[in-house]
C-alpha cells in the first residue's frame, strides 16, 4: 500500500514540479526580457486570447481527473479490508491506545502484529476524536467517541513503526504515540502465548454476558424475552417498522447503549441501557462473544 | 507638487484633527486606517505567538514551554491570524480605501455601518485578547468538538464570542461593498469596465454574507454544549462530533478564499500596472473569482477525507474539490500572460506581485496532493498540511496584502516609501518564507503531525531549518513596518499618480480629498486601458459636493 501512495505521490511531485517550473521561467524570462527600457515605453494592448484560455482550462482539467481517478481508487482499496483479515480492537482516550487481540492478549501504546498478514483494526473512544496514524504504512483514520471507525494495512517488512495521534486531543496530544511493533507470524504466535496472557476476548465476553445479565432475557433457544443472539452477528434483522438492517459491530454497540433506538420486530422495547455499566473494551468483548458464537453454530450445523 | 503644497491642500488626512475626528469619522479612508493600525496589531501579536512556537519547535524535547502553553500558543496564532488578521486584512483596510475610489464614489453606500463594523471587530477582539490574557484557550483554532464543548479546562467561551462578535464585522464589509459596487459606480464604470480588485472584492463579499452566519452558528453550538450541556456534538450527550466539524468547514474553508480573493484583486491591479498593460483575458480573470467564491462553497468536505465520512461522500468531495483549482489555475495563467511584451519594472510591489505568483502556485499545487483522496489519507493532519496553508494564507495572502499596502501607500498617505528598503525587505520575506516553510512539506510527507509539542528526534533538522527561515521572515516584517513609518514623516512626496496607473483612484489628488473627487467622474473605458492617456478615459463633470 505505502508504494502504491508513495506512486501516486511522486507523479503528482512531477506534475507539480513540471507546472511550478513552466511559471518560474516564464516569469522571469519574460520579467527580464520585457524589463522597462524607458520610462516612456509604452506597450502594445493585448485584449487576451480564447484559444489559449481553452488550452490552459482544459490541460489542467484533464490531469487534475486522473489525479482524481487514481486518488479515489486508492481510496476505495483503504476502505475494504480483505476478508482474510485478522481483526484486533483499539480504545483511545486521553492520553494512551489500548489494543485488544482476539486472543486475550491486550496492550497499550504498543501493537505487536504479524508480517505479510492483513489487519483490520476497529477503533473507538472513550472521550474526544483521535487519529489513528502510522506514516510508514500510509494510513491514517480518525478515532471518534461514540461510534467505529475502521482502518487496515498489511506490513511488509519487519520492524517497529512510529505510531501517532494525528487529531489533536488535549494536553498531552503529542504524548500519545506509541510503536508497531511487526514480526514474523511465528514470532508473533509465541508473542501471542506468552507473558501474562489475559483470557481470550469471546470468552471474557461470554463471562460478561452472564454477570450483566444479558443472557436471562437473550437465551440461546429464543425463548426469552429479548430474541436469540446466536447467529445473529453479520445477519439482517428486521426492525420495528419495517426496516431492517445488519447486525454488525456499530448496530450491537448501539443495541447495548441505547436499547430502544433500534427494536428486533415482535420485541417489546423493555431492554433497559447499559451505558455507563460497560466499558467500550466490554462491549469489544461481548462482540467477540457474540462472532464466537456464529461459528459454534456453523460448528454444529456441520456436524 | 512639493512639501508645502502636500500641507497647504485640504485632504481628508489634515480636513480635521483630534481622536475624535478619527473615532467618530464615517470617511471610509480614515476608517481603513483604523483597521490598518487595528490589523497591524493583531498581526504582531499573532506572529510574537509564531515566533514562540518556532523557537520551541527547535528541540525535539519540548523544552521551552508546557506542553498545555505550546497547545495555547498555536491556537491563539491560529485564532488571532485568521479571524484578526487575514480576513480583515485587505478588504477592511484596502477594500474600505478604495472600492469607493475605484468605482468614483464618494463614500461605501452605508458609511455609519461601516464605522461600527470597525466597533464590532474591535469589541470582537477584545473580547478574544481578554480569553488570552485569562490564559488563553488551547482547542486549536479549529474548535473541534467534543474536546472544545466538554473537555477543554481554558477559555473556549470568551474566544468564541469574540469570533461570533467578530464574525458580524465581516457580514456588515460585505454587505456595504455589495451595495456600494451595485449602486454607486460612477457614470460611464460598467460591470465590464471594474477593475479586478473590485470583482474579487465582490466574490468575497459573497462569501462574507453566505458563509459567516454559519460558523456564527456553529460557535454558538459550542457555547451552549459547553455552558447548558446541550447534547448536540458530545456522543456521550447525544450529539454527533463530525456534525461540528460540517459547520465549522463550511465557512471555514470558504473563508480561505476570503483571504486569498482580495489578495489575487491586489496582484492583478500590480501587474497590470507594473506590465503597463492590461490584465490578459480580464474577462476570465473577473468570472473565477466568481467560480472561486461559488465552488468554494461545495469543497468543505476534503478536510474530512479521514474523519469517517462515506467513502462515496469523500469522492464527491475530492472531485469538487480539484474543480475549485480550476479558476485559480485560469488566474495564474492569465497574470504570467500578461507580463508577455509588456513592460515589466521591478518596483517593490511588483515584486511581491511576482513573489505571490510563485508562491500561491507551489500552495496550489500541493492543494492538489490534499485534494487526491489516496495521498491525503497519508498527509492530512501534518506539516504537509500546515506548509500547504501557509503557502496560500502567508505566501499569497499576506505578499498580495503587503504589495498593496506599498502600492497605494503614496496614494492613502500622500508620500513615497523607500524603495530600496522596501526591495530589500520583500527578498527578506520571500527567502525567509520559503526557508520556513518548504521543510515543512518534507517533514509532513516523513510523517511529522502537526500540533505536536515533543517530536522524534529525527525530524529535528528540518525543524531547525525552519526556525531558521522563520527569523529571517521576522526581519522581512519588521522591515516595512519600520520604513513606513519613517516615510510618513519624511517619504518623498508621492504626486497624484506616480506610478502612471490608469484606475480611477489615481485620477485624483494623494491623498485625496474627503469626497474623493471633486468633480463626478466619467468612465469611457475599462481600468486597464493602458495604451491610452488617463485624459482620454476618463472626463470629469459636475462638481461632486454641490
Amino acid at each position: 500500500m505505502a508504494a502504491r501512495v508513495d506512486a501516486l505521490f511522486f507523479f503528482l511531485v512531477g506534475v507539480s514540479l513540471f507546472f511550478a517550473a513552466l511559471i518560474c521561467i516564464l516569469i522571469v524570462y519574460f520579467a527580464i526580457k520585457y524589463r522597462r527600457r524607458s520610462e516612456d515605453e509604452q506597450p502594445a494592448p493585448i485584449e487576451g486570447d480564447l484559444r489559449l484560455e481553452i488550452l490552459w482550462t482544459v490541460i489542467p482539467l484533464g490531469l487534475t481527473m486522473v489525479m482524481f481517478v487514481w486518488g479515489a481508487k486508492l481510496f476505495f482499496v483503504t476502505y475494504h479490508p480483505p476478508s482474510n483479515s485478522l481483526e484486533i480492537n483499539v480504545v483511545a482516550k486521553q492520553w494512551m491506545w489500548k489494543v485488544q487481540h482476539p486472543e486475550g492478549q491486550s496492550e497499550i501504546d504498543e501493537l505487536h502484529i504479524p508480517l505479510g498478514r492483513p489487519i483490520k483494526l476497529i477503533l473507538t473512544s472513550q472521550d474526544v476524536i483521535h487519529d489513528f496514524f502510522v506514516p510508514a504504512f500510509r494510513v491514517k483514520k480518525d478515532v471518534l467517541p461514540g461510534r467505529y471507525t475502521t482502518l487496515w494495512f498489511e506490513a511488509t517488512k519487519a520492524g517497529e513503526y512510529h505510531l501517532f495521534c494525528a487529531q489533536y486531543c488535549g494536553t498531552q496530544h503529542s504524548g500519545m504515540v506509541g510503536r508497531i511493533v511487526v514480526m514474523e507470524p511465528t514470532q508473533y504466535q509465541t508473542w501471542l502465548s506468552g507473558g501474562t496472557t489475559g483470557i481470550a476476548m469471546a470468552t471474557a465476553g461470554a463471562k460478561l454476558f452472564q454477570t450483566l445479565g444479558c443472557a436471562t432475557c437473550h437465551m440461546e433457544n429464543d425463548t426469552g424475552r429479548g430474541p436469540s443472539l446466536v447467529g445473529l452477528f453479520g445477519k439482517t434483522v428486521q426492525l420495528q417498522g419495517g426496516k431492517s438492517m445488519v447486525a454488525d459491530e456499530t448496530y450491537i454497540r448501539e443495541s447495548i447503549l441505547n436499547p430502544s433506538a433500534k427494536v428486533v420486530a415482535g420485541y417489546q422495547p423493555i431492554m433497559p441501557t447499559f451505558k455507563g455499566l460497560i466499558s467500550e473494551d466490554g462491549i469489544f468483548q461481548i462482540i467477540a462473544y457474540l462472532k464466537s458464537l456464529n461459528r459454534q453454530e456453523g460448528a454444529q450445523a456441520q456436524k | 507638487m512639493n512639501e508645502q503644497s502636500i500641507e497647504r491642500r485640504e485632504h481628508y488626512l489634515n480636513v480635521n484633527y483630534g481622536i475624535r475626528s478619527w473615532l467618530f469619522t464615517t470617511d471610509h479612508k480614515r476608517i481603513a486606517w483604523l483597521y490598518l493600525l487595528s490589523v497591524t496589531f493583531f498581526f504582531f501579536i499573532g506572529g510574537f505567538f509564531a515566533t514562540l512556537i518556532r523557537l520551541e519547535l527547535l528541540t525535539p524535547q519540548g523544552d521551552l514551554v508546557q506542553a498545555e502553553t505550546y497547545n495555547k500558543l498555536f491556537t491563539m496564532h491560529g485564532v488571532t491570524m485568521v479571524f484578526f488578521f487575514l480576513i480583515p486584512s485587505i478588504p477592511a483596510v484596502l477594500g474600505n480605501f478604495l472600492v469607493p475610489m475605484m468605482i468614483g464614489a464618494r463614500d461605501l453606500a452605508f458609511p455609519r455601518l461601516n464605522l461600527a463594523s470597525w466597533y464590532i471587530f474591535i469589541l470582537g477582539g477584545l473580547f478574544t485578547v481578554a480569553a488570552a490574557a485569562a490564559g488563553g484557550v488551547d482547542t486549536g483554532w479549529t474548535f473541534y468538538t467534543p474536546y472544545s464543548s466538554i473537555y477543554s479546562n481554558t477559555h473556549v467561551a470568551l474566544t468564541v464570542v469574540g469570533i461570533f462578535i467578530t464574525g458580524f464585522s465581516s457580514i456588515l464589509t460585505g454587505l456595504n461593498f455589495i451595495v456600494t459596487i451595485h449602486t454607486m459606480r460612477a457614470p460611464g464604470m460598467t460591470w465590464f469596465r471594474l477593475p479586478l480588485f473590485i470583482w474579487a472584492h465582490y466574490a468575497t463579499s459573497i462569501i462574507f454574507i453566505l458563509g459567516t452566519p454559519v460558523i456564527a452558528i456553529a460557535l454558538t453550538l459550542v457555547g451552549l454544549e459547553r455552558i447548558f450541556h446541550l447534547g448536540i456534538f458530545d456522543p456521550a450527550l447525544g450529539g454527533d462530533p463530525l456534525l461540528f466539524q460540517h459547520l465549522f468547514w463550511f465557512y471555514s474553508h470558504p473563508a480561505v478564499y476570503i483571504m486569498i480573493l482580495p489578495a489575487m484583486g491586489v496582484v492583478s491591479e500590480l501587474i497590470a500596472c507594473f506590465s503597463r498593460k492590461r490584465v490578459f483575458g480580464y474577462g476570465f480573470v473577473a468570472f473565477s473569482s466568481l467560480a472561486i467564491a461559488v465552488l468554494g462553497f461545495l469543497v468543505w468536505g476534503h478536510h474530512m477525507f479521514v474523519a469517517g465520512q462515506s467513502v462515496h461522500a469523500g469522492m464527491v468531495f475530492s472531485l469538487l474539490s480539484f474543480l475549485v483549482a480550476i479558476p485559480s489555475a485560469i488566474k495564474v495563467f492569465n497574470w504570467t500572460a500578461t507580463l508577455h511584451k509588456g513592460s515589466v519594472s521591478y518596483n517593490a510591489p511588483m515584486l511581491y506581485a511576482l513573489g505571490f505568483i510563485g508562491l500561491f502556485t507551489i500552495g496550489g499545487l500541493t492543494g492538489l496532493f490534499l485534494a487526491t483522496l489516496g495521498i491525503d489519507i497519508h498527509v492530512h493532519d501534518t506539516y504537509f498540511v500546515i506548509a500547504h496553508f501557509h503557502y496560500i494564507m502567508v505566501g499569497g495572502a499576506v505578499m498580495g496584502y503587503l504589495g498593496g499596502i506599498h502600492f497605494w501607500w503614496p496614494k492613502m498617505t500622500g508620500r513615497i516609501y523607500p524603495e530600496v528598503w522596501a526591495r530589500i525587505a520583500a527578498l527578506v520575506i520571500f527567502i525567509g518564507f520559503n526557508l520556513t516553510f518548504f521543510p515543512q512539506f518534507i517533514l509532513g510527507y516523513l510523517g511529522m503531525p502537526r500540533r505536536y509539542h515533543v517530536y522524534p528526534p529525527e525530524f529535528q533538522v528540518l525543524n531547525v531549518m525552519s526556525t531558521a527561515g522563520a527569523s529571517i521572515l521576522a526581519v522581512g516584517y519588521v522591515l516595512p513596518l519600520l520604513y513606513l513609518m519613517w516615510s510618513l514623516r519624511y517619504g518623498a512626496v508621492a504626486g497624484a499618480n506616480p506610478w502612471r496607473a490608469r484606475g480611477l483612484e489615481w485620477q485624483t489628488a494623494s491623498p485625496p480629498p474627503t469626497d474623493n473627487f471633486d468633480r463626478t467622474p466619467i468612465v469611457t473605458e475599462g481600468a486597464y486601458a493602458y495604451e491610452k492617456e488617463p485624459e482620454e478615459i476618463y472626463t470629469f463633470g459636475k462638481p461632486a459636493h454641490v
